[in-house]
């Protein structure tokens, strides 16, 4: 029994090599070229490691890090204030989806269940369409000229310029965000048993009363879950920013694509990322202590 | 106590859903649209798809996209599966901690991170970007998803049938693939589309690992975008919705027969 238990671990050697080749290392050549500075070469940044003067090649490069770049970064206004909205922008998009997403999967949950397993599907179907195409179709709606105009023009009301605003990034998330709010909320609430409910109400607990104190305490884990799900990647989200924000929105993930593609600026870039990644781990490490526990209820 | 649903729970569904499909619909409503102008309605027309066929840039983008999908999406589900197994099966051993971590992260991380980090790994070994760097790259990223969907499914199968199997003489892999295999099935099917949608759908990471040649759909679309609307994207994009919607529905009522047979 155990020796066969054993063997099932060596089911792990090739993933775990492909993922340290291919996820681990890649992530300490980030570091490393955050430590690094911009040249003019290709590719753009040195020191290079020299392996064929040995001891010494490994000397000289390791004198040539330093954390210049990060002094880069904080001195720079540009970084600070890309920083700062990037975390407004995800922190007030997951409490407007809270407020949308919560109503939408409560009501899902009390649906009976052949309605229930056809609505589940229609949430999931958006998040296996393609997010591009999605932020595109909102293009073609918030446009100056676009359809949310043509629409109020035909009920008598002014035109309303989003597109290239903040407010077209809101919409943007929200929008491509809310199957990540509903799934974990409604996968909470349709656990709940509905017993609980009944002998509030028979204790003279009033309904709306009865959802504060039972409902909603309940399905906290949830809310948790779907908070942290949608956080973590809006906080470094690029595709929303980048079509539907104005040339003056600055987000983290625009950053580093800009640092990379448009200025060539290697080390910028992989310094942002490793900022955005100290960011985000402790949410990461919080939201897979939630899913372990939600797994443990489960079962 | 009344169950059924209040005006609140049905204006919810209401407001909610049609958030949610109002833009996909029109965006499909508007790839027949005969005029250019995007809104403005000039009749009924299939125009936009016959230049779709004509666009050489779009048609190699497209069969570039599907084999970095093909591939991909069969790499991810073989090493998601032994992954799924590994951490559903071996509750403990060395590094155990350091792998569910890696077989976790890629799910939430930032792609500008994720495509940033592979690029930098193909630049210090010297591969040339291209084709087989977007397979790789995808293919890493998604055994994650495919990993997370088997092992749902690895975790209520009983592990009694296999051990029955191997109690009468059945080697332990040979076991594996004749009791364990079948039953995990539907959900490595589900586990090879959804990491094949993945790859079909991303924008970020073929962006940062791809080189000359090897321009994916999504590049192609993101470039066309970033010009403006234009009634031959709603097309394409009205025809990549059409194939994944038949797919996942087709998947959802197959296991609603499933659940009514068993």
């Amino acid at each position: 029994m155990s020796a066969r238990r054993d063997r099932t671990s060596l089911a792990a050697l090739a993933p775990l090599l492909w993922l340290g080749l291919f996820f681990l290392f890649p992530f300490l050549l980030v570091a490393k070229l955050s430590l690094s500075e911009t040249t003019l070469a290709m590719p753009p940044y040195a020191p290079r490691l020299d392996w064929s003067q040995g001891m010494a090649g490994l000397r000289a490069f390791l004198a040539g890090l330093d954390f210049e770049t990060y002094a880069r970064l904080t001195t720079d206004r540009l970084y600070i204030v890309a920083y700062l909205s990037s975390l407004k922008f995800a922190a007030v998009a997951t409490f407007i989806l809270l407020l949308i997403g919560y109503p939408l999967a409560y009501a899902m949950a009390r649906c009976p269940p052949s309605l229930r397993s056809a609505l589940l599907m229609a949430m999931i179907l958006p998040f296996w369409t393609s997010f591009l195409i999605r932020v595109y179709a909102l293009i073609g709606i918030l446009k100056p000229e676009g359809l949310l105009n043509v629409a109020l023009r035909a009920v008598g009301l002014g035109p309303v310029s989003l597109l290239n605003t903040d407010t077209a990034i809101y919409i943007g998330l929200v929008y491509a965000y809310l199957p990540f709010m509903v799934l974990p909320l409604y996968a909470v609430l349709e656990r709940q048993q509905h017993d609980l409910l009944e002998a509030a109400a028979d204790l003279g607990c009033a309904p709306f009363e009865a959802f504060w104190r039972v409902t909603f305490p309940l399905s906290l884990p949830g809310v948790a879950a779907g908070s942290l799900l949608c956080f973590i990647p809006m906080v470094g989200e690029f595709v929303i920013p980048d079509l539907l924000g104005g040339s003056s929105t600055l987000m983290l993930g625009k950053t580093i694509w800009t640092e990379f593609f448009a200025n060539r600026d290697w080390p910028a870039a992989s310094a942002v990322a490793i900022v955005l990644l100290f960011t985000l781990v402790i949410p990461i490490v919080l939201y897979q202590r939630q899913q372990a526990k939600l797994t443990e209820l489960g079962r | 106590m009344k169950r059924g649903l209040s005006g609140f729970n049905i204006a919810a569904l209401v407001v909610g859903f049609g958030f949610l499909y109002l833009p996909i619909v029109l965006l499909v409503v508007y790839s027949f649209n005969a005029s250019r102008l995007v809104t403005v309605w000039g009749g009924f027309s299939t125009r936009w798809y016959a230049s779709l066929f004509r666009n050489e840039q779009l048609l190699d983008a497209i069969w570039v996209t599907f084999r970095v999908g093909l591939i991909s999406a069969t790499i991810a589900t073989v090493l998601g599966t032994l992954a799924a197994i590994a951490l559903v099966r071996a509750r403990r051993f060395r590094g155990r901690t350091l792998f569910s971590g890696m077989v976790f992260a890629p799910l939430v991380m930032p792609e500008v991170i994720l495509g940033l980090s592979l690029l930098l790994l193909f630049v210090s070994l010297g591969l040339p970007r291209g084709f087989w760097t977007v397979t790789v790259s995808h293919a890493t990223i998604t055994m994650c998803y495919a990993s997370v969907v088997i092992q749902a499914r690895l975790a209520a199968f009983d592990r009694q049938l296999e051990e029955a199997a191997q109690d009468l003489g059945c080697p332990p892999i040979k076991a594996f693939f004749l009791v364990t295999l079948p039953n995990i099935a539907p959900a490595v099917a589900a586990a090879w589309m959804l990491a094949f949608t993945l790859s079909l759908d991303d924008l970020v990471i073929a962006s940062f690992t791809s080189g000359p040649g090897a321009t994916t759909l999504p590049m192609r679309i993101y470039s066309q975008v970033r010009l403006g609307v234009s009634p031959e994207i709603n097309a394409v994009s009205t025809l990549l919705i059409g194939l994944v919607a038949t797919g996942v529905i087709a998947v959802y009522l197959f296991q609603m027969r499933r659940k009514t047979e068993d």
